[in-house]
C-alpha cells in the first residue's frame, strides 16, 4: 500500500491558534496536533495513530444508522462532526483485513479490554473502512438488546421450540435497509420462501423483497432476518461481494437471558431465533469475509463488573464455539492518545476550565482518568 | 493509698477570706463573734451578708457556700502528698528522693488503669496546689482597715499591676528624655525575638491575680505591655517576659518513616492509615509512571467513582508530583469512601519520607498527615440513632 499521505500541518496549526487566540505562549517544541486530513480509513497507518479524523455526517447516517454508543452519538450532535481517533488495535485489524484471503473461511477477531476503552468505536472505525472498500455489512450494534427487556415474544413460525422477537427484528431490517441498499437490488434469493398463504418470495427475487416483507409485515420479521443471514452466508462464498459480519457485545449470545414467557418460565439464549441465526452466522463455516466481534460487560446480563476477559464474558460454550479466533486487545490511552484526545477537546472549546490547557490540568485529568477514554471523556463533559 | 491527692495549696495567703459566705461548721461560732465586731465597722456587705445567713436554711447555706479550705487543711493535704509520693516510690521500687511528677504520673496510670475518654475523669496524683483553686486571704485588719491602697477599687491586684506598668513606663520616658538632652540617646533597637512565645490569655492573667477581670481591662493591659516593648527598654525585660508564655513548634512531632531499598535498588517507604473503621497500607516507590494498585487491582476498577480517585490524587497534586511514583496499597474494612481516605492518609504518610521537611509541614498543615478523628458515633437508649430522637406524638 503506497504511502501517499501527508499531514497537513499548516492547516492544522491556523486552525488551532485561530480557536485559541493569542493566549497559547509561542513555545518551541511542535504543537501538539489531533487532526489528520486523512478521510480514508483504507490509507490510515502508523503515522496517524493517535489522530482524528472525520468522518462525513452523510456516511454517519448511512452507516450507524443506530448504532453508536449513546455518548459517542451526543458528542456527535454537539460538535457537529463526527470524530474517531486512529488507534493500534484498529490499525491492526486494519491490516488484517486488508490482506484477508477471502478464499480460506472467515476470520474471527476478537475485540476485547477493559471497560471504556474503545472498543465499540474501533468497530465503527473498522465498519467505516469495509464500506468504502465496498463490502456488505452485516451489522448487530449490541447483542444485549435482543436478549433483555424484549416485549411482545411470539412462538416462531418456522419453528415451533424457537421464540420470534418481532419489533427488534423489525428495526433491525430497516437499518440494514439503509446500510446496504445498493447491494439489496443486486442479490438475488436462491430459493422460495413462503410467508404466509398470500405472500411468498420466488427464488431470483432480489433479496430487497425479503426485507420488505420482514418490514411491512412484523410478524415475519424474525424469519426475514434469518432468511437474509442465509442467503448473505451462502452467497458470500460466490465472491460477488465481500461480507462484514460485526457484532458488539457478543457475549450476549452465549449468556443467560432475562426474557421469560407468559407462564414465567425462563427463555435461554438459544430459544430465541435471532439469537440462534447469528449464532449460526458467526460460525466460521464460510468464506468471502470477514467476522469482527467485540465483547462488552457494559450491558452485560449477571456478569461481574471487573470481567474483560473472553474466557469470563464468553463462557466455557461461548468460548468453544468462537474458538478459534484471533483476540486484539483495547487498552487505555497511552501518552500520545491521551494528549492528542486533550487536543481535540480544546480545538472544540469542549474544556471550559481555565487550567484545563495547563500541563497541571492535564496531569490531573491523567490521573483521575487513569487514561480510560470512556472515564476521560465523561470527566471532561463536567468541564 | 487512695486518696493522697486532696489538698490545698494556699500557703501564700495566711487568712482565708470567706467572702460573707459561711465557713466550715466549727468555724461558726468564731465567725459569728466576728461578724458582730465587724457590724460596727464600715461594709454594707457584711451587713447584707448577716442577713442571708439569719434566714437561710441548711441546705441554702450548703448551696451558697463556695470550697472553702482553711490554711491547716492546704498544709495537712500537702504533707499528706508528700508522704503519699514516697509510699508510692516505694511501690513502684524506685528511689523516693528522686522521684518526680512524671513518674508518679506514670505510676498512677499503671496503677489504676482507665478506659474512660475523658482525660481529666481519670485518677490523678498531683500536688495539692495544682488541684485546689488559689483561694485569696482576708484583706483587711482587725480594725476593719484594708491593707492594700487600692481595695475599694475592687480588683486591686490589677490596678495594681496596671499603675506599676505604668510607672515603668513614665520611667523608662523619662530616662529617655535625659539621654536625649545629654545628647547620649542611641538608637539600639534590640528587636526581641517574639515568634515562639505569646502573651498570657485572660483565663492565666486572672489565675495569676486572683480575681475576676473583664475583657476590656484585659485588652488594656496587654496594650500597656506592648507599649512598653515598643519602647526601647532593656531593664524592664523580665517584668514583661512574666507575662508571655512559650508556644510549642508542632511540626516536629511529625515522624518521618525511613526509607527502605528493595532488591533493584529502588527505593521506597511505607506506611499505614486508618478511617473510620477502613485500614490500609500503602508502599510508595520513589520513581515510577504514576500507577497505583489497591489490593491487586488498578485503582480505576477498585474506585469507580471519581470522588475517591479525587482523594487518592489530593497527596500527589499537593506536592505537585502527580506522575512520579508507583504505590502498590491493601485495604481493608469500611465502606469505600473511608478505604479511600485510609489510602490517602497512608500515602500522605509515606511520602514524608521523599520530601523535604518544610513540605511536610505544609502537607500537616494541610491536613494531610492527621487521622480523622469522626468516628461512628453511638446510639443511645432512647433515641432511635445516635440523635434522632423517636417520633413525638402529642398524646
Amino acid at each position: 500500500l503506497d504511502p501517499g499521505r501527508f499531514l497537513d500541518t499548516g492547516s492544522q496549526g491556523s486552525r488551532s491558534l485561530a480557536a485559541h487566540p493569542g493566549n497559547q505562549a509561542p513555545d518551541d517544541r511542535p504543537r501538539a496536533v489531533s487532526r489528520t486530513s486523512e478521510k480514508d480509513p483504507a490509507r490510515h497507518a502508523e503515522q496517524h495513530e493517535g489522530l482524528h479524523y472525520d468522518i462525513p455526517l452523510q456516511d454517519m447516517r448511512t452507516l450507524f444508522p443506530h448504532s453508536l454508543p449513546p455518548r459517542f452519538s451526543m458528542q456527535v450532535k454537539t460538535f457537529s462532526e463526527a470524530c474517531l481517533m486512529v488507534r493500534k488495535p484498529a490499525l491492526e485489524l486494519l491490516r488484517y483485513l486488508k490482506n484477508t484471503n477471502f478464499a480460506h473461511p472467515a476470520v474471527r477477531y476478537v475485540l476485547y479490554g477493559e471497560k471504556g476503552t474503545g472498543k465499540t468505536l474501533s468497530l465503527c472505525h473498522v465498519i467505516h473502512f469495509c464500506a468504502k472498500q465496498d463490502w456488505l455489512i452485516l451489522h448487530v450494534p449490541d447483542a444485549h438488546l435482543w436478549v433483555k427487556n424484549c416485549r411482545g415474544l411470539l412462538p416462531s413460525t418456522h419453528n415451533r421450540q424457537r421464540l420470534d422477537q418481532p419489533i427488534q427484528a423489525s428495526i433491525w431490517l430497516k437499518n440494514f435497509k439503509t446500510t446496504n441498499d445498493r447491494f439489496l437490488s443486486q442479490i438475488k434469493v436462491q430459493e422460495k420462501y413462503v410467508w404466509n398463504k398470500q405472500e411468498s418470495t420466488e427464488k431470483g427475487s432480489p433479496l430487497g423483497e425479503v426485507v420488505e416483507q420482514g418490514i411491512t409485515r412484523v410478524k415475519n420479521a424474525t424469519d426475514a432476518v434469518g432468511v437474509v443471514l442465509k442467503e448473505l452466508k451462502g452467497q458470500s462464498r460466490a465472491g460477488r461481494f465481500r461480507l462484514l459480519v460485526a457484532v458488539d457485545g457478543v457475549n450476549a449470545l452465549w449468556g443467560r437471558t432475562t426474557l421469560k414467557r407468559e407462564d414465567k418460565s425462563l427463555v435461554a439464549a438459544e430459544e430465541l431465533a435471532l439469537v440462534h441465526n447469528l449464532r449460526k452466522m458467526v460460525k466460521n463455516d464460510w468464506h468471502g469475509g470477514a467476522i469482527v466481534l467485540t465483547l462488552s460487560q457494559t450491558g452485560s446480563l449477571f456478569k461481574p463488573r471487573t470481567a474483560y476477559l473472553p474466557q469470563e464474558l464468553l463462557g466455557k460454550e461461548g468460548f468453544d464455539a468462537l474458538d478459534p479466533f484471533v483476540p486484539i486487545l483495547v487498552s487505555n490511552y497511552n501518552r500520545k492518545e491521551f494528549e492528542s484526545c486533550i487536543q481535540y477537546y480544546l480545538e472544540n472549546s469542549w474544556l471550559q476550565h481555565e487550567k484545563a490547557h495547563t500541563e497541571e490540568g492535564k496531569q490531573q485529568l491523567l490521573f483521575l482518568s487513569s487514561a480510560n477514554p470512556g472515564q476521560l471523556e465523561r470527566l471532561c463533559a463536567h468541564l | 493509698m487512695a486518696a493522697p491527692c486532696v489538698s490545698c495549696g494556699a500557703a501564700v495567703f495566711y487568712r482565708i477570706f470567706l467572702g460573707g459566705r459561711v465557713s466550715l461548721a466549727r468555724r461558726q461560732g468564731v465567725w459569728k463573734a466576728a461578724a458582730a465586731e465587724l457590724q460596727i465597722g464600715a461594709g454594707s456587705q457584711i451587713l447584707r451578708l448577716r442577713h442571708t445567713t439569719g434566714v437561710t436554711t441548711k441546705k441554702n447555706v450548703a448551696a451558697l457556700r463556695r470550697e472553702t479550705y482553711t490554711v491547716e487543711f492546704i498544709k495537712k493535704q500537702i504533707e499528706e502528698f508528700n508522704i503519699g509520693k514516697r509510699h508510692l516510690a516505694n511501690m513502684m521500687g524506685e528511689d523516693p528522693e528522686t522521684f518526680t511528677q512524671e513518674d508518679i504520673d506514670r505510676a498512677i496510670a499503671y496503677l489504676f488503669p482507665s478506659g474512660l475518654f475523658e482525660k481529666q475523669a481519670r485518677p490523678i496524683m498531683k500536688h495539692p496546689e495544682q488541684i485546689f483553686p488559689k483561694q485569696r486571704a482576708i484583706q483587711w485588719g482587725e480594725d476593719g482597715r484594708p491593707f492594700h491602697f487600692l481595695f475599694y477599687t475592687g480588683k486591686q491586684s490589677y490596678y495594681s499591676l496596671m499603675h506599676e506598668a505604668y510607672g515603668k513606663l513614665l520611667d523608662i520616658e523619662k530616662r529617655q528624655n535625659q539621654l536625649q538632652a545629654k545628647g547620649l540617646f542611641s538608637e539600639n533597637t534590640k528587636t526581641k525575638d517574639l515568634i515562639g512565645s505569646r502573651w498570657l490569655i485572660k483565663e492565666e492573667l486572672e489565675e495569676m491575680l486572683v480575681e475576676k477581670l473583664s475583657d476590656q481591662d484585659y485588652a488594656q493591659f496587654i496594650r500597656l505591655l506592648e507599649r512598653l516593648l515598643t519602647v526601647q527598654c532593656g531593664a524592664e525585660e523580665e517584668f514583661v517576659q512574666q507575662f508571655r508564655r512559650s508556644v510549642t513548634v508542632q511540626s516536629k512531632k511529625q515522624l518521618i518513616e525511613p526509607l527502605q531499598y528493595d532488591e533493584q535498588g529502588m527505593a521506597f517507604s511505607t506506611s499505614e492509615g486508618r478511617r473510620k473503621s477502613a485500614k490500609a497500607e500503602a508502599i510508595v516507590y520513589e520513581h515510577g509512571s504514576g500507577r497505583i494498585k489497591v489490593n491487586g487491582t488498578d485503582y480505576l476498577l477498585y474506585f469507580p467513582v471519581t470522588q475517591d480517585r479525587e482523594q487518592l490524587m489530593f497527596p500527589f497534586h499537593f506536592l505537585d508530583r502527580l506522575g512520579k511514583h508507583d504505590v502498590t496499597c491493601t485495604v481493608s474494612g469500611g465502606g469505600r469512601s473511608s478505604q479511600a481516605g485510609a489510602i490517602r492518609l497512608a500515602m500522605a504518610k509515606a511520602l514524608c519520607s521523599f520530601v523535604t521537611e518544610e513540605e511536610v509541614e505544609w502537607m500537616r498543615q494541610a491536613g494531610l498527615l492527621t487521622t480523622d478523628p469522626r468516628v461512628k458515633e453511638r446510639k443511645k437508649p432512647g433515641q432511635e440513632g445516635a440523635r434522632r430522637k423517636f417520633t413525638w406524638k402529642k398524646r
